[in-house]
């Protein structure tokens, strides 16, 4: 199973400023230290071997939209954020004119995880079948709502693809398209719910919009059962510990501290930190990155966590 | 676990050791409630000495904050003292160094608190 990030940004997308870029090339030019290159090959060779990722790349972007590339023909992806619009140019490009099958899994409905859907080009397309999952009453009428006047000049029921509203009862393994797909209750403002995914002896769990209070043991627990060996979590990292126990308490996210220790616990073998803050710059999320890794050194058992940053364009095989 | 404490005037010292996680946070919020019970009627400040801690985890650091949170309601405060660097890197990494005033020794805590903390201190 492959694993492609879209979108990984929380909240609201982020793009870098001009300002943002201008200081990066200057950065760069700093630390190159007058070296002559004889080619961009060998730039490029420079950048990657002596400059930080925040410095060559960007974490991005895009609101929440995560694909699971599994061996079938369809198409899975997690969320509907903005990172939905290159997910469908993607799904178009591939398809190569044929219709797809997409099925979606809702985290929940909140706005950066819907923004994406009026512009997920295959939603214009005819023949294509989007089934989309989740757990929530209001599933349907949210995605409808988006596009309702005047919030958008396509209405829903403008879209030439078949698109199907499935609900799915948490707690409960469902076969979907070749995975048993399994959705778990969390904590966030109106609900929100992870999923594991389970195919080829391969696991993955996508727990996003996530707060964990670490005075409920039962719910701890809970979690621990959830991840339970999984091979790749994807996890909702957008805040300090400090600030996910004390002033953004209640606000429905968890810390980089809490999903490596939920992932030890669960005996996980790669954390991807996730919906990164949007006030964080690129340099922010990789000190975030490399206090994480060194947590998990100081804190690990027998097993070594393996732990990465989410960013826009990250391909993971599971 | 237990909680060595000692008064030097009107400051107060508790030691926690061994590590603090979600095994035995909750012991030691029952051992730290008749301090901080105390403290809101003599308006004791309080000194965690941490040197003989080796390990939080992030249940432990929330038992932290709710004495911090607490003291503050009282008009008190809770500073940290005399961290070992396995737990000054984890504070760091939760960003309690943010929230916590934290001292080299405790007698850099003492000392911030009261001349007189301070004093008693030096005393022995």
């Amino acid at each position: 199973m492959r694993v492609r990030f879209w979108g990984t940004r929380g909240s609201i997308p982020v793009a870098l400023t001009s300002a943002d870029i201008r200081d990066k090339v200057a950065q760069a030019l700093y630390l190159a230290e007058g070296r002559r290159f004889e080619s961009i090959g060998e730039a490029h060779e420079f950048a990657t071997r002596h400059l930080d990722f925040s410095l060559t790349h960007t974490f991005g972007g895009h609101s929440p939209c995560v694909e699971l590339e599994t061996s079938g023909s369809e198409y899975l992806v997690c969320d509907m954020g903005s990172g939905a619009r290159p997910f469908g140019a993607h799904v178009l490009a591939r398809q190569s004119g044929k219709p797809a099958t997409v099925n979606v899994f809702m985290s929940h409905v909140h706005w950066d995880h819907i923004m994406g859907f009026p512009f997920f080009g295959p939603a214009y397309v005819p023949g294509t079948h989007i089934r989309i999952h989740g757990c929530h009453d209001v599933l349907e009428s949210a995605f409808r709502l988006q596009q309702a006047p005047p919030c958008f000049p396509v209405e829903f029921s403008q879209l030439a693809a078949d698109i199907e509203f499935l609900k799915l009862a948490p707690g409960r393994a469902h076969e979907i398209s070749g995975v048993r797909v399994t959705p778990a209750p969390q904590m966030h403002s109106g609900d929100s719910y992870g999923y594991r995914f389970e195919t080829d002896g391969k696991v993955i769990v996508y727990t996003t919009d996530s707060e964990h209070k670490l005075e409920n043991r039962a719910q701890t627990e809970r979690f621990v059962q959830f991840f339970q060996g999984a091979d790749l979590v994807v996890f909702d990292a957008m805040y300090s510990l400090a600030d996910a126990i004390s002033v953004k308490a209640d606000w429905g996210h968890s810390s980089n501290i809490i999903g490596v220790e939920l992932c030890q616990m669960a005996r996980v073998r790669h954390l991807v930190l996730f919906h990164h803050e949007p006030a964080y710059d690129d340099a922010t999320i990789e000190g975030v990155l490399r206090e994480t890794r060194r947590f998990e050194e100081l804190t690990r058992g027998t097993q070594p966590l393996q732990i990465s940053a989410a960013y826009d364009g990250m391909e993971i095989d599971v | 676990m237990p909680l060595a404490h000692r008064l030097y005037d009107n400051a107060l010292v508790l030691a926690p050791t061994g590590r603090l996680d979600h095994d035995n946070c909750e012991a030691f919020r029952e051992e730290l409630a008749p301090h901080l019970e105390r403290s809101a009627k003599d308006g004791a400040a309080i000194v965690l000495d941490l040197s003989g801690l080796e390990y939080v985890s992030s249940a432990g650091l929330r038992c932290f904050m709710l004495a911090a949170k607490q003291a503050k309601a009282q008009k008190s405060r809770v500073v940290i003292a005399a961290m070992q660097p396995v737990v000054a890197e984890i504070f760091q990494i939760a960003r309690f160094n943010l929230v916590f005033e934290a001292f080299p020794k405790v007698r850099d805590a003492l000392a911030a608190l009261s001349p007189a903390a301070a004093a008693a201190f030096d005393r022995g």
